[in-house]
């Protein structure tokens, strides 16, 4: 049927208008202001042009290599642990099991809470005299001690979980798993709703079978799932930026240090606006090649 | 396939299968309480004074239970004001994100034209983007416009970057409604606006409902871009407003932990009464962090 040719027009103009100001032209703005100087007190006008001068500084400068280096560790654990542990739980809870709902609700509820909220509880948790972790290991030394084990209850208050450049990185991913298993647990019960239960059914079957059928079907039919999980995680991986910034700013000594929050402490703590910008363009040209991947999941959606 | 068939599912006993059941219920019921704990433990924290667990330890019995730290927070702290900040901004962008994402998707799905498929995935790419791209030019931006440090900052950003996905979820609803239900509209002489608005709005409802559940709970629990845009604390939503406590009482874990608590009610309710929604929409969507 035929329609007028302004009339799609009238429907988009609005939401294009914002979207484009707010959204698409600061995308670009972002790569003009990478070859820049811009301070972020003078207009972008008087910026200086400086060509690769930013991306030049960034490859020589540790702290940039050390955030890569964060990225990349936390990628690693979120790719591995919370996906296999939300889909072990998919995989029970996906089953008639008593109380499943309440057991659902328990992975998932962190997921409702705000980033800065599980940093904050979080930085308590971790806080070495008031901390749950130290209170529950001194409590766990004393009563090794009381069997006659030589440990000091009393050191465990000094375990500096935000403090010690080893642990804090690893304290930090420990929250964001937290919360991230609830998420997979959910894509995947989502996922496996499409499957035919008769073929679950059948993997009730015993030991070694069960696990076959698990490998070699049901697995696979979750492929899907999986890609979508799987790009989620490194996407999320690579915006980190609250949990790090509430619970350590990067620190202490960088050993702590994302991206996301390099960036930010270059540009409003230290007015490198186009040191910054530099950093956000990496950042999307790192997170561009997995977008890639789930646009290509779409377009094939969208053909059939 | 064929594996499947043959391995025809030997008769499995009742006690089997209880026995097997139960090895990873167990499991699932350690982790779940796992889970658990950090949750029940702030709020048990929050109800004790710093001084009793500095001195006895967390696993101690509580000397007193006191509500004094929620009081405090609310009241000293700023967490009430700061919540009313929140809904002041959440409850507009929600709305506006709402209504301009279904104009749009009901554009991309009821015509053909130039560019259709562009706009789709305009929209698309923009909500797998990793936000920090847009940060430093939207605080410019703010500026320039002369709306940085007030609600409309937020108002405006989140309504705008919201309408990739509210778009992306919206459109992939409206494509099943069939379309004869659109032509006889025509034939009946309603114009655009109307099949729009009586015909395709109402059969989203619920897509919308999930959209709202979902987006209420990003918006609200925002951080960055409440760090970005607003510096005045009598304008901070409860997110920024919350990570400033910790700045204030240094350590005093028991009050910054109820502040925290406070802060999470509104979405706690949200998530409660519309748990149906807010699972429909991650799944649907099944695509943002």
């Amino acid at each position: 049927m035929k329609h007028h040719p302004l009339t799609p027009w009238a429907f988009l103009i609005v939401p294009l208008v914002l979207y484009g100001v707010w959204v698409i032209y600061p995308t670009f703005a972002t790569f003009y202001m990478s070859f820049t100087n811009w301070d972020g007190f003078s207009t972008l006008a008087q910026a200086e042009f400086v060509g690769f001068a930013n991306f030049k500084r960034l490859f020589n400068d540790p702290t940039f290599w050390k955030a890569i280096g964060n990225n990349l560790k936390w990628i690693a654990v979120f790719i591995t642990i919370p996906t296999s542990l939300g889909l072990a739980l998919a995989m029970v809870l996906n089953q008639d099991v008593r109380f499943g709902r309440f057991l659902k609700v328990s992975y998932y509820l962190p997921m409702v809470l705000a980033f800065v909220v599980i940093g904050l509880i979080w930085g308590w948790i971790y806080s070495p005299a008031q901390g749950l972790m130290n209170n529950s290991i001194e409590g766990i030394y004393r009563a090794l001690q009381a069997i006659g084990l030589p440990v000091d209850p009393a050191s465990a208050r000094s375990i500096g979980w935000l403090a010690d450049p080893d642990m804090v990185l690893w304290s930090i991913i420990g929250a964001a798993t937290w919360r991230q298993v609830g998420y997979v647990m959910i894509l995947y019960l989502a996922g496996l709703k499409t499957v035919d239960p008769a073929l679950l059914d059948a993997a009730k079957v015993d030991g070694a079978e069960r696990w076959t059928l698990f490998r070699y079907i049901i697995f696979p039919l979750l492929a899907p799932v999986t890609t979508i999980v799987v790009v989620i995680s490194i996407i999320d991986s690579l915006r980190a930026f609250d949990l790090v910034w509430i619970m350590t700013r990067g620190g202490p000594f960088h050993s702590s240090e994302v991206l996301a929050n390099f960036m930010y402490i270059q540009a409003f703590n230290n007015y490198n606006m186009g040191y910054a910008a530099a950093i956000g363009v990496i950042l999307f040209m790192i997170s561009l090649a997995f977008i890639a991947v789930y646009f290509w999941r779409i377009a094939k959606d969208e053909e059939v | 396939m064929k594996q499947v068939a043959t391995t025809a599912p030997r008769k499995i006993t009742r006690e089997e299968k209880i026995k097997r059941v139960q090895w990873a219920v167990i499991a699932v019921w350690i982790g779940a309480i796992l889970w658990l704990i950090p949750l029940v433990g702030a709020v048990i924290t929050s109800l004790r004074t710093q001084q009793d667990i500095t001195v006895n330890g967390f696993w101690s019995i509580p000397q007193s239970i006191t509500f004094t730290n929620f009081s405090e927070a609310w009241s000293q702290a700023g967490i009430g004001n700061y919540l009313g900040n929140s809904f002041i901004i959440t409850i507009p962008a929600l709305i506006g994100m709402l209504f301009l994402s279904s104009l749009s998707a009901y554009a991309l799905i009821r015509f053909r034209f130039r560019g259709n498929r562009f706009f789709f995935f305009l929209y698309l790419g923009g909500m797998l983007l990793p936000f920090q791209i847009l940060m430093l030019p939207v605080f410019r931006l703010s500026n320039t416009l002369g709306v940085y440090d007030t609600y409309w900052a937020l108002i405006l950003f989140h309504t705008a970057f919201q309408l990739g996905f509210c778009t992306f979820v919206l459109r992939n609803f409206m494509k099943t409604i069939p379309v004869s239900l659109f032509e006889s509209a025509v034939i009946d002489g309603a114009n655009e606006f109307t099949i729009y608005s009586r015909i395709g709005l109402p059969l989203v409802v619920p897509a919308l409902a999930s959209l709202g559940t979902l987006e209420f709970t990003w918006v609200f629990n925002d951080y960055l871009w409440a760090l970005v845009l607003v510096s005045r604390d009598e304008l901070k939503p409860v997110t920024t407003g919350l990570s400033t406590l910790t700045g204030q009482y240094i350590n005093n874990w028991p009050l910054i932990v109820a502040g925290s608590l406070l802060a999470t009610i509104p979405t706690l309710i949200v998530f409660f009464v519309l748990q149906r929604y807010f699972i429909g929409g991650l799944t649907v969507g099944a695509t943002k962090g």
